[in-house]
């Protein structure tokens, strides 16, 4: 189980196949990209070093218990991000796919609403920070719980 | 002593990251009554407190959570990872 919160940009597909997932029948993985939308140039991320680091270890720890990973990583990055940029990505590896996928986006709900990052949007327009969407928290309860 | 954070666009209005703050508040909310009244931007960036998240010693916390033996107190929006 790893966390890696990153200010340089990381390579996908290194971490994939860097990921050892032995003894796994399944392995899941999800890339989060900066998007293009209306004229959108750059994205400044902001967190809570400590908390974000213990959030997150708490998230994979749930996960874990709960999908029977095998293994499990999270990167993240803060500071500046331009347009086409990963983001951040989650591995998840269990001895079935269900299980992988399901823990993949346990994962991806938890780091969108409790994991203290908060993106900012530098556009034509100046800066605007991201709002949460009622959605996003939402979708927790589909886990049983918003906390 | 308690080392206040914030983040974000409270930070902004703020104008400050993080403060040390000399306070016997028994609550979060109690903190907060005492922090808008250091400066406008202060009140400003807590003048509405269902945009705003707290967490207490790094974990998320209520506003009538306690503060006894609390060593760091941050003030944040609804957050947006991911």
């Amino acid at each position: 189980m790893e966390v890696r919160i990153a200010l340089d940009p990381f390579d996908p597909g290194a971490e994939l196949s860097g990921f050892s997932a032995a003894g796994a029948g399944a392995v899941v993985s999800f890339t989060g990209v900066v998007r293009g939308d209306g004229g959108l140039s750059a994205l400044e991320i902001e967190h809570y070093p400590g908390m974000t680091e213990s959030a997150i270890a708490a998230m994979v720890e749930e996960a874990r218990a709960r999908f029977g990973l095998t293994a499990a990583r999270v990167i993240h990055r803060h500071g500046r991000l331009d347009v086409g940029e990963p983001i951040m990505m989650v591995l998840a590896a269990a001895p079935h796919r269900r299980a992988a996928f399901e823990a993949a986006e346990f994962l991806m709900d938890y780091l969108k609403s409790r994991a203290p990052f908060w993106k900012k949007e530098l556009g034509p327009g100046g800066e605007t920070w991201v709002a949460a969407r009622d959605e996003d928290e939402a979708a927790l309860g589909r886990w049983g719980g918003a906390t | 002593m308690i080392e206040v954070l914030y983040f974000a666009w409270l930070r902004e209005r703020a104008g400050t990251a993080r403060e040390k703050v000399e306070t016997q508040a028994p609550t979060v909310a109690a903190l907060v009554e005492e922090l808008r009244g250091r400066s406008e931007g202060h009140a400003l960036a807590l003048s509405d407190l269902r945009a705003v998240r707290v967490a207490v010693d790094q974990k998320l916390a209520a506003f009538d959570a306690p503060l006894v033996g609390a060593r760091e107190v941050a003030f944040f929006p609804p957050m947006t990872g991911g």
